[in-house]
């Protein structure tokens, strides 16, 4: 508890960049995940996706290391996750208080200050390494202004610029799209294509299975225990779906193919949407959540 | 205009008020901006009570009352801690068990002294014309070391209040830190004790601040206004006790709350004023 100095843990480099094994885990009482197993390869994009209470949160709780799990062992490049300090996140939008005093660039140093290490100031290549951030996702000549003076979309970009400024390798992003409009989503997505050149592991809870499907490498769908982990075209069957979203969700089968209703919904008050989802079976699902 | 300035300094207790008051606001101020900040003030108002007890106790033994304020402070800081940590108890539950039982406690305890209700008088609302030169030392000491260890973790200070899991996720102390920032809001209560006592000592630490963060837009500026508007409207206020023959602490806390007041309405941009100017406009 009084570790003021803690030290940062090697990586294996032909390690996973990050596996859990028969991860079990309460949160509020009750079981959120269950004997969990999986296995991310350096560089891969995965979408977390699945129902309401399906331990997306607990999940990404667990590979911080907020949470502890119950059961299981959790490896971040070999060993972990205590000591890691690769691991980058992006917040929930309403975790932050937009009000907070402080400019675009002091958001992105924060993603410095492990690094940086207690009783030291920032110094050259902290600010440098702050600067490129910026520059990366287009956000350099905001660097001065206020957090809260920025767009929704703008504002999602700095907290990807402070991971970047981190360093971080294992990136977890949560829900980084909602509520977004498309010229922010497009600019969002253009940055996430630009850190799998860069070889970064990325985990991004998600609601929009369309989008998951057509933007990540893999996808892993969650309710309490993995149901499915893959690429897009094999995880989203119909009966992977049902499974996963059960009373949630009824398959009607129509003559223009296969309708998925569901009414699971995402929690953040969004109005309802229509999606359409293509399947492995040429089908189309039609996605309703209320 | 300048001997109406003056002319107060004459008097011993005055110009040793004043160095309490400036600096009380001072450290309160910067200190204050985290409890805002983390949405404390519910937090800092229980803490002043709950030292109750404990200042009782210096005062019955015969020590000086900092020192019990000091180690009642930091015990229930770290009681509070520890009884919301669990998990089993919202943290504002736990923070009102402990403070009103505290607080009952103390009040028991001096209620079998003859002299209750002047002493009661006392500790609740201060008295900045009665500090020793002793306080000041005392004062002047705890608040440089409070100021120092804000200076040293500044950054981590602000990734806790900012962004609390980022925190965890940097493997920062996380629970040293807030133990810390929890002792130091202890210390910092039982400085201004002296000065506007229990009742009001939340306003030193809230007021100055809250008209703060409408001025400005980093944190180091916001300290730094935080800790002028606090010790400006203690000198004034003090002055106007003077003058007018208030008591002192309420005045101090009436003027930052004036203080306030003007920058809710006028702060530039942000003040009630502006956004319905800009909403005309637009």
């Amino acid at each position: 508890m009084f570790d003021l100095f803690p030290r940062p843990v090697l990586h294996d480099a032909t390690a996973p960049a990050l596996e859990l094994e028969g991860v079990t885990a309460r949160y509020d009482g009750t079981l959120a995940l269950d004997n969990v197993s999986l296995s991310v390869r350096r560089g891969d994009q995965v979408a977390v996706v699945g129902p309401n209470g399906a331990g997306k949160s607990t999940l990404f709780n667990i590979i911080t290391g907020i949470l502890k799990p119950q059961q299981g062992t959790v490896r971040i490049a070999g060993s972990g996750p205590d000591g890691h300090i690769c691991v980058g996140y992006v917040p929930q939008r309403n975790r932050i208080d937009w009000r907070f005093p402080v400019t675009v660039a002091d958001v992105v140093m924060m993603g410095r200050v492990g690094k940086v290490g207690m009783l030291r100031r920032p110094g050259k290549r902290d600010r440098q390494l702050v600067e490129d951030a910026l520059s990366e996702v287009d956000m350099l000549p905001f660097a001065r202004r206020q957090i809260g003076e920025l767009s929704g979309g703008q504002q999602q970009r700095v907290f990807l610029a402070r991971v970047l400024a981190q360093e971080a390798e294992l990136l977890l992003l949560d829900e980084p799209l909602a509520g977004l409009d498309i010229p922010s989503q497009e600019a969002i997505l253009r940055i996430l294509s630009q850190m799998r050149a860069a070889r970064l592991t990325l985990l991004i809870a998600t609601h929009d299975l369309n989008q998951a499907a057509e933007q990540f490498d893999q996808m892993i769908l969650l309710n309490r225990r993995v149901v499915a982990y893959g690429p897009a075209a094999q995880v989203l069957t119909t009966e992977n779906l049902a499974r996963a979203y059960g009373g949630q969700l009824h398959v009607l089968h129509t003559l223009t193919g296969d309708v998925v209703v569901t009414d699971s919904c995402c929690g953040g008050g969004e109005p309802p949407v229509a999606q359409l989802v293509g399947t492995s079976e040429g089908t189309t699902d039609r996605v309703a959540s209320s | 205009m300048l001997d109406w300035l003056i002319e107060p300094l004459g008097y011993g207790f005055m110009w040793r008020g004043l160095l309490a008051a400036v600096m009380v606001g001072t450290i309160c101020s910067v200190l204050g901006t985290y409890v805002i900040l983390q949405g404390m003030a519910f937090f800092g108002d229980a803490l002043a009570h709950t030292i109750l007890p404990g200042v009782v106790i210096a005062y019955l033994v015969g020590w000086p009352l900092a020192v019990g304020a000091l180690i009642f402070g930091v015990l229930s800081a770290i009681g509070i801690g520890a009884l919301s940590q669990r998990g089993e108890v919202r943290e504002d539950t736990a923070i009102g068990v402990i403070f009103a039982g505290s607080f009952a406690l103390g009040v028991a305890m001096l209620s079998t002294v003859r002299s209750y209700a002047v002493d009661l008088a006392h500790i609740l609302f201060g008295d900045v014309l009665g500090v020793s030169p002793t306080d000041l030392w005392v004062t002047a000491g705890l608040g440089a070391v409070v100021l120092l260890l804000v200076y040293f973790f500044y950054k981590e200070f602000l990734v806790m209040a900012f962004d609390p899991t980022l925190a965890v996720v940097l493997r920062l102390p996380v629970k040293t830190l807030r133990y810390l920032l929890l002792i130091m809001i202890a210390v910092t209560i039982v400085i201004s004790l002296q000065t506007v006592g229990m009742a009001l000592m939340l306003a030193m630490l809230v007021t100055p601040a809250a008209a703060a963060q409408l001025l400005t837009r980093r944190l180091p500026t916001m300290m730094a206004t935080a800790a002028g508007i606090g010790a400006l409207s203690n000198v004034t206020g003090l002055y106007i006790s003077y003058y007018i023959n208030i008591a002192s602490g309420p005045a101090m806390v009436l003027v930052a709350t004036a203080v306030f007041a003007l920058t809710f309405l006028f702060a530039p941009a942000r003040g009630l004023v502006w956004r319905r100017l800009a909403l005309q406009t637009a």
